[in-house]
């Protein structure tokens, strides 16, 4: 349905108990809101998106998945393993869930693709841990205000632009300094 | 007890409680999905071993859930302090570990190794997240998190990748279902991003009137940004309700105290009730009270009343398992007890 036309009031499945979910799915790239019942949005699968926090969007990605091999191929991807925890791409296609932090690298040029659909972006801005050191936290600030400038010059926000290329290069002054 | 659901907050009106939740994971160890017993109890080892040498305030005291009984069990999970998939048929590794009041919980290995939350009471989002950055900076002094320089945080789905973060608010909307713009605001809410979900996942529907609704990315920003934007969704539908609030209030005043009495009739002299109608009332009550049509004598928050009216706490008060007949009853008599502010009944 086209956003902004009114919501039904029945289940657009069985049009027959009252629509009180709003599903959202995506489908070979194209997203779609439809509005179901309990019972037919559970059937579908998607109940746990809507309704439960704890679960997460298996079903999203089941529609995501799907869509990888125009990157990758699906058949060879399958097979793939990853050697540090045994858990394979077909295990994770099914489930939803990786097997671990490492399984991030061994199904990288699978996952990639994947990241940038389901959140729009494929890199962290977000906290830093200590132990990583204050170096990598500075490092990603000044990619940050990069992105930040590129904006501003775009929209023709000058003022702003030239504040952001000051502190960029304060960042990166003090980088610099350190042995 | 439970401090979110007794205290107050900023537009506590409307928004029962704000929460924040960070996914960590500890390094080169298999997700909770993936592991043996032995990396289980390795993990929830490692974890309280650092939960113990916290530094001061923290309180935290870790509960591993088989030794939980079923009724406790079932409290966590509608106190949201635990979720259904990590207490069904727990095993010796996976426990929850919470404060005295209740305001933070952390669950070990549900879907990751640590889910961190804080909750607090009325809209504080920005308030949580700083307990909760707080807390997570005093647990990585001692355990080596799952990290990635590009992709952040690594999390068994990825669709919590990056800070790991979810907040969410718990919203009671009333005036906007009986005005029927709900369906338009969460339609408007779905194309930015932002999820809504009943007050349980479990089946029963959007019951009461109260909402779920949080962000659904956890990538591409800092926490302080996702945390921000949703604190300005958050707003955005504080101001709608009050506004339809008032419309109602000012246009359908008669059937609006209509609606409040009767609720209060039936929730007060009721002796067997359902959850869903008791739920269903008490969001009217609710109204009722935040519009000064009706006064409550007791001193029970919504989101206390609300608890009341859920299988596990009313099996708990009465300390044995309970037939749905019998909780039928136990939960008109609780809530005419906590409504009246009375133990003895006419
Ligand atoms: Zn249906
Ligand atoms: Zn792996």
């Amino acid at each position: 349905m086209s956003p902004g036309s009114q919501p039904p009031l029945s289940c657009q499945r069985c049009q027959r108990r009252p629509a009180s979910v709003l599903v959202t799915s995506v489908v070979n790239g194209e997203k779609s809101n439809r509005y179901l019942c309990e019972e037919c949005a559970r059937e579908e699968g998607a109940y746990h998106l809507m309704l439960d926090p704890q679960f997460s969007v298996h079903n999203v990605l089941g529609g995501l998945i799907g869509q990888v091999p125009k990157t990758a191929p699906m058949g060879d991807a399958k097979e793939m393993v990853c050697p540090h925890c045994g858990h394979s791409y077909q295990r994770f296609a099914e489930t939803g869930r990786l097997g671990c932090d490492r399984c991030y690298d061994c199904f990288g040029a699978q996952l990639d693709p994947l990241i940038r659909r389901l959140h729009g972006a494929s890199d962290h801005h977000g906290k830093i841990p200590a132990r990583a050191g204050s170096r990598l936290k500075r490092r990603k600030e000044v990619e940050h205000l990069r992105e930040q400038l590129q904006e501003a010059i775009a929209k023709e926000a000058f003022e702003d632009a030239a504040a952001l290329r000051d502190q960029i290069r304060r960042l990166e002054a003090s980088t610099a300094e350190e042995p | 007890m439970t401090a979110w659901m007794q205290n107050r907050g900023p537009d506590s009106d409307i928004v029962l409680s704000s929460r924040v939740r960070l996914a960590r994971n500890l390094a080169q160890m298999p997700f909770p999905q993936r592991m043996d017993e032995q990396q289980g109890q390795t993990v929830v080892d490692r974890i309280q071993k650092a939960v113990g040498a916290l530094q001061s305030g923290w309180q935290l005291q870790l509960q591993s859930l088989n030794q939980v009984s079923g009724i406790d069990r079932q409290v966590l999970v509608e106190k949201h302090l635990a979720s259904p998939a990590l207490v069904q048929d727990p095993v010796r590794f996976e426990g929850v570990i919470t404060d005295p009041s209740e305001t933070i919980s952390m669950m070990v290995n549900e879907e990751d190794h640590l889910r961190l939350q804080v909750f607090l009471p009325g809209l504080q989002l920005m308030e949580a997240w700083q307990v909760a950055n707080r807390l997570d900076d005093d647990l990585e002094r001692l355990l080596d998190f799952s990290y990635d320089s590009h992709l952040g945080y690594l999390t068994a789905c990825p669709t919590n990748l990056g800070t790991g973060l979810r907040a969410s608010v718990m919203v009671h909307l009333p005036a906007l279902v009986l005005t029927r713009q709900i369906r338009e605001l969460f339609t408007a809410l779905a194309q930015i991003g932002v999820v809504v979900r009943g007050l349980y996942g479990e089946g029963s529907d959007v019951a009461g009137n109260i909402f779920q609704i949080s962000n659904q990315v956890s990538l591409g920003f800092s926490e302080e940004e996702f945390i921000h934007s949703l604190n300005v969704v958050a707003e955005q539908i504080v101001g709608r309700e009050r506004h339809a609030r008032q419309f109602l209030s000012q246009s359908h005043a008669l059937e609006l105290s209509d609606r409040v009495g009767r609720a209060w009739g039936i929730l007060t002299h009721a002796r067997i009730i359902s959850s869903e109608e008791a739920l269903r009332l008490l969001s009217d009550v609710k109204l009722g009270e935040d519009l000064g049509i009706l006064t409550i004598p007791g001193s029970a928050s919504f989101s206390e009343l609300a608890l009341m009216t859920r299988p596990g706490y009313l099996m708990k008060a009465a300390n044995r398992e309970l037939n749905p007949g019998e909780r039928d009853e136990l939960r008109a008599s609780i809530l005419r007890k906590n409504l009246l502010a009375k133990d003895e009944e006419d």
